[in-house]
């Protein structure tokens, strides 16, 4: 809808355009550029701006003792964990929804669509009191177990509108040249599946690498703590020595692999997000 | 759906659906169960070393009820939520209407730090605005000080007000991205000879906007703000987390954090269990509408 529009208000949404861009960077950058920065530097009494130079001294003191690669190993875990799993249970249940006609199968859609209005934080009391009853707190299994159901319902939501973009007719072409429906399936339709895998394997990725509550409420052995929640202990127990400059090298570290995927599935997120109500 | 739907009875699609439909049962439907249950019963540290639970009925939420301090942190919780919303989803359709009439060059830029900013996990990005409004080594006492205010060690989080200032400005960075992607999206979908037919007729720029571009981003702006809603309404890391960096926990607290500090810092299960079912309840009563209207167009 972008016809004829006039040079006074190109100028205002171009400057609109370079202010955004710059409040969305400036705290990235400020994060980045912190974590080379010695601490005489961090805190000097005009701000550095525009520093050269730096060292690394920031990441080593990240990196001492376990902790950070006590938490690393504990993010990964669940993360890879939680992808793996909700991707094979959503690619199940997305088969059955798109390529079948069954009772019941207008409820569990709408099921999902209603499961996703659930706040994590109007349950974890209760999650909490269960993973307890079952000996699972302070376990990747636990925690695990709650991520995958916390993003079943959007894998299986997307991956539905991707087994339905392949055409049924491929499969029939193939069970005509003499495959069973099996082999039609895993031979044809699902290599035709690998970008909604892959998109929906990115969010899920995303989704428990980032999350904080249950994560706090479940790890609470600080040995098991995720990354999130052992920044957030990271940056309070510094509070005193406020040694900002390990805390951003911290932070940069946790945001690099995000920024990395993101950047991978960006449409699909957008699309993914807000299908509940575009398309039934 | 395309093709024609195979009209086999066979078990296996409900084989294939069982273990998505157990695992949700199993992580999210018992503990809802059990959260009603645990609502109803006197669960505090004695239950938790093993002793039963005694039921109490509505104990536990009469007093939430009669506790003032309850109605306070919901009033809080709803205002901050719609302040939040409000803000966020008015930022964001400004950014998105002016993205339509930016130079190339600056609306993928623009584009690439609202995705930068998006991408930021949630508590590195409070690390660093935490950092910018930092009392002694922040850039923003700085710069005010520069200006000429008198902000030399100035405690942003210590007073209520500026520290849901401080706690909006993060969440309000954070969630713009996604609603401008989405109402961009949403208004390059615009049909181009509409808007032509009805600049013929005579409508102008705000004409044009109100009775063509509107209708048709109609249903994108509903989903955007609703999920806004339950978003803002459910906020717990960046409170938290600015609780444990220098604010008063009690005099900050929203529901989110209220049911953690009554619950796994208290020991009070079963009020927290009550606590909670409020912002279930809260939640419902905030989407219903959106949620009837999505159930009619699955409906179709």
């Amino acid at each position: 809808m972008a016809r004829r529009t006039s040079p006074a208000v190109r100028v205002v949404a171009d400057v609109v355009g370079i202010a955004v861009l710059l409040t969305c960077l400036f705290p990235v950058y400020w994060m980045v550029s912190r974590s080379f920065l010695p601490r005489n530097e961090i805190r000097s009494p005009d701000p550095v701006w525009l520093p050269f130079g730096g060292n690394l001294d920031n990441y080593g003191r990240v990196f001492a003792g376990h902790a950070f690669a006590d938490a690393l190993v504990s993010s990964l875990s669940v993360t890879l964990l939680t992808v793996v799993a909700a991707l094979f249970f959503a690619f199940l249940a997305a088969v059955a929804v798109s390529r079948f006609r069954f009772r019941g199968r207008r409820t569990f859609i709408l099921a999902l669509l209603l499961i996703q209005m659930i706040p994590a934080e109007g349950l974890f009391i209760s999650q909490y009191k269960m993973l307890e009853g079952m000996s699972l707190l302070n376990s990747v299994l636990g925690l695990t177990l709650v991520y995958v159901a916390s993003v079943l319902p959007f894998t299986v939501w997307t991956l539905r509108g991707f087994v339905e973009g392949v055409p049924r007719e491929l499969e029939e072409a193939a069970m005509m040249d003499g495959c069973s429906r099996f082999q039609a399936f895993f031979r044809v339709t699902l290599p035709l599946l690998a970008p909604g895998l892959v998109a929906t394997g990115v969010f899920g990725f995303i989704q428990a690498w980032n999350e904080f509550t249950l994560a706090l409420v479940v790890m609470t052995d600080p040995g098991k703590q995720t990354l999130p929640v052992w920044l957030v202990g990271f940056a309070e127990s510094r509070t005193r020595g406020v040694d900002w400059g390990a805390i951003m090298a911290a932070s940069t570290l946790i945001t690099i692999p995000v920024i990395v995927f993101f950047l991978l599935i960006q449409r699909r997120m957008v699309s993914g997000l807000t299908a509940g109500a575009v398309k039934g | 759906m395309s093709g024609r739907p195979r009209a086999r009875r066979t078990p296996l699609p409900y084989g294939l659906v069982l273990p998505a439909a157990a695992l949700l049962l199993l992580a999210l439907g018992y503990p809802l169960g059990r959260q009603v249950v645990l609502s109803l019963q006197d669960f505090g540290l004695a239950q938790q070393f093993g002793q039963p639970p005694d039921w109490v009925g509505l104990d536990n939420y009469t007093q939430l009820v009669s506790d003032p301090y309850t109605w306070q942190v919901v009033l809080r919780t709803v205002v901050f939520c719609f302040v939040n919303a409000g803000l966020t989803f008015g930022i964001g359709l400004g950014i998105a209407l002016l993205m339509t009439r930016m130079h190339g060059i600056v609306r993928v830029a623009t584009q690439v730090g609202l995705l930068v900013a998006w991408a930021m996990p949630v508590v590195a990005a409070l690390t660093v605005w935490q950092f910018l409004f930092d009392t002694e080594y922040g850039v923003v006492n700085w710069l005010l000080t520069r200006a000429g205010g008198d902000f030399d060690h100035h405690s942003w989080l210590l007073h209520p007000l500026s520290f849901y200032a401080v706690a909006t400005l993060v969440v309000v960075w954070m969630s713009v991205p996604f609603v401008v992607f989405t109402l961009y999206a949403g208004l390059t979908q615009v049909p181009e000879d509409v808007l032509e037919a009805a600049e013929i007729d005579g409508a102008g720029a705000w004409q044009r906007f109100v009775h063509v571009v509107l209708p048709a981003v109609r249903p994108v702006l509903l989903v955007v703000g609703l999920l806004q809603v339950i978003w803002d309404l459910r906020v717990f890391t960046q409170i938290y987390t600015l609780q444990k960096a220098g604010g008063v926990t009690h005099d900050t607290n929203l529901l989110g954090t209220y049911i953690y500090a009554l619950g796994i810092k208290g020991g009070h299960f079963g009020t927290a269990a009550a606590a909670a079912m409020f912002m279930l309840v809260l939640t419902v009563a905030l989407t219903a509408p959106y949620i009837r209207m999505m159930l009619r167009q699955e409906e179709d």
